[in-house]
């Protein structure tokens, strides 16, 4: 919970990871090439004074991430969003057991989602009812640009896609959060394309579809897909921290998604360890649009209470406390509030 | 004195062919961007090494700056060989091998490609012009104060000079449209007149299209500065050529 001005906020982080990028868990330099690309855009975003030395990055364990989130992090329940990676890492980049001992020992602060991949074919659809029942899973990431041998990535539309959406949809499993990447097969098209969003959003209105970084770098084939398919959401991941170096793009960002999508299907995510919660929220809070971009309209406190966690609550049944909630009715003709 | 004046002309003539490559995504040409690395001059030719914000940039995107680079470089007269290698990137060994090979990018990356760049190419060419007529638009708007359904038949005659304009026309000829002063500013992909009902919506989506190639444009450079920190983001020429 963060408090300012008498405003009390239920923060979700629904974008988290516990990984370990060291180098005895290397498997080969593209391991080395994805973590020193993540702390590149680390570095670049972050405010000087939350900058992390790189080995500390590379793996900072579970007593680092409970600190960075629900003591100084102001976050009420957080979300596991793990990167397996096994192409690049020998026990995998996100750690899967790890992250999820420590959400059974804090099931009221952690939710894990867990990942699976089409190409694993009968043998992945089996692991995944098994992994359900293990792990009570309520969503999953998938990350279509995982490479798999010679396969650098997969379609969301694809038929054995489609047989795991299904099995998703038997098990209970509703939100499905999918990260876009480069390096799509087939290569020559545009790795980034959301299209197979918008074709798996219409067929399966009953799972939601959260997408990360809210589709950058093709923000607006994202707001135009999520503007016809109700069940689409956007993911902040990557987008947040531009709040502190590029105020004015992150406002453009903000006033693109409340125009297109609206405020309900806005969801904040720090991306830890990419970025840390903390001065997000903060300055998330104390956020306002430009007054020479005339073109938004300024952001509004409720608003800000169902980006920073109530949306998130709603998808995955969390129980927000009395005093965070938003009274009933309350929504986007709610007059704007000067920070 | 005048070998002297021909190598640096050749200098410039290299320099300036690579300005004309673009970053497809950011609609910017690698040589604003510090992508160019390096340019090394010298009697048998050129060699340029190029590299990217992040080792896992778009192999495709990477692949295209790079051939790019060099059909600009053989376009040089007396320019000599031509080499162009991509630094640091998670595919430099496959892109190099492809483009001495002059393999083209289905023969570089074999199974992985089924078709090649053209419609990629395409797709990235169609929105930078609908940000380029997005910005004439807007500036219109605002230097006239009017709204764009007080604008029926806008035509490229309507937009006042300059480098906005100029901007949108080289991109009206790269996806094949009219530059005439007669040709309406207002058009969907293929060239077909939007009509005036459709107008503000197609101009809200061009909004969302510009903002969104200009945000990866800040990102790009941003994560560049950061990941070469330790030398300069200006291009290293060296010139050894002692005539052209």
């Amino acid at each position: 919970m963060y408090e300012k001005n008498g405003e009390k906020y239920y923060i979700c982080d629904a974008h988290i990871a516990l990984w370990d990028a060291r180098a005895e868990n290397q498997r080969n330099i593209h391991g080395k090439q994805f973590i020193d690309c993540f702390y590149d855009y680390h570095k670049n975003l972050s405010p000087a004074e939350v900058v992390w030395d790189y080995d500390t990055y590379t793996y900072y364990g579970e007593q680092r991430l409970l600190k960075d989130l629900f003591e100084d992090g102001y976050v009420d329940h957080a979300i596991f969003q793990p990167a397996i990676l096994s192409d690049f890492y020998k026990r995998g980049f996100g750690q899967t057991e790890d992250a999820l001992a420590l959400t059974r020992a804090h099931p009221d602060k952690l939710t894990y989602n867990h990942a699976w991949d089409p190409r694993h074919e009968e043998a992945g659809l089996e692991q995944l009812r098994k992994d359900a029942d293990r792990m009570g899973l309520k969503g999953v990431k998938l990350y279509t640009a995982e490479w798999n041998g010679d396969s650098r990535g997969w379609k969301l539309d694809s038929e054995w896609s489609r047989r795991y959406l299904e099995e998703c949809l038997k098990l209970g499993i509703k939100n499905i959060h999918v990260h876009k990447g480069p390096t799509i097969r087939p290569l020559d098209r545009d790795a980034f394309d959301v299209a197979d969003i918008d074709q798996v959003a219409t067929d399966y209105t009953e799972l939601n579809f959260i997408v990360e970084h809210v589709g950058l770098p093709r923000l607006e084939d994202f707001c135009w897909i999520a503007t016809q398919e109700p069940n689409v959401y956007g993911g902040l991941a990557v987008a947040m921290p531009f709040i502190h170096s590029r105020p004015g793009y992150f406002a453009q960002i903000i006033g693109e998604l409340l125009y297109w999508i609206g405020e309900d299907r806005i969801l904040f995510s720090s991306d830890y360890a990419l970025w840390t919660p903390k001065w997000l929220v903060e300055q998330f809070v104390d956020f306002q649009i430009p007054a020479d971009q005339t073109e938004y309209a300024p952001i509004t406190t409720a608003q800000k209470k169902k980006i920073l966690g109530l949306n998130a609550a709603a998808l995955y049944d969390l129980d927000v406390p009395e005093e965070l909630r938003l009274p009933a009715g309350v929504g986007s003709t709610e007059e704007a509030v000067a920070s | 004195m005048i070998a002297v004046a021909a190598s640096l002309e050749l200098e410039a003539e290299v320099v300036a062919a690579l300005a004309t490559v673009i970053d497809p995504e950011l609609d910017q040409p690698i040589t604003d961007l510090g992508f160019v690395r390096s340019i090394r001059i010298d009697d048998a030719g050129v060699t340029v090494h190029l590299r990217l914000p992040t080792s896992f940039c778009a192999s495709n995107f990477a692949y295209l700056m790079a051939s790019d680079a060099v059909d600009a470089l053989r376009r040089v007269p007396g320019v000599g060989a031509v080499s162009v290698l991509l630094d640091d990137h998670h595919d430099s060994d496959k892109i190099n091998a492809g483009l001495a090979a002059n393999a083209g990018y289905v023969g570089t990356f074999g199974d992985e490609a089924d078709q090649d760049l053209d419609e990629l190419r395409r797709t990235f060419q169609r929105k930078a012009h609908t940000a380029a007529m997005e910005r004439c638009v807007m500036a219109l708007l605002r230097s006239t104060g009017k709204t764009i359904e007080e604008l029926p038949g806008l035509t490229l005659w309507h937009l006042p000079g300059g480098p906005q304009k100029d901007a949108l026309l080289r991109r009206r000829t790269d996806i094949g449209l009219g530059i005439r002063p007669e040709d309406l500013v207002l058009v969907d992909d293929e060239g077909v007149p939007v009509p005036p009902e459709a107008a503000p919506l197609r101009l809200r989506f061009a909004k969302a299209v510009r903002i969104s190639v200009e945000g990866n444009a800040h990102f790009c450079r941003g994560l560049l500065k950061t990941r070469y920190d330790d030398e300069p983001l200006t291009t290293r020429i060296t010139n050894t050529r002692r005539s052209r």
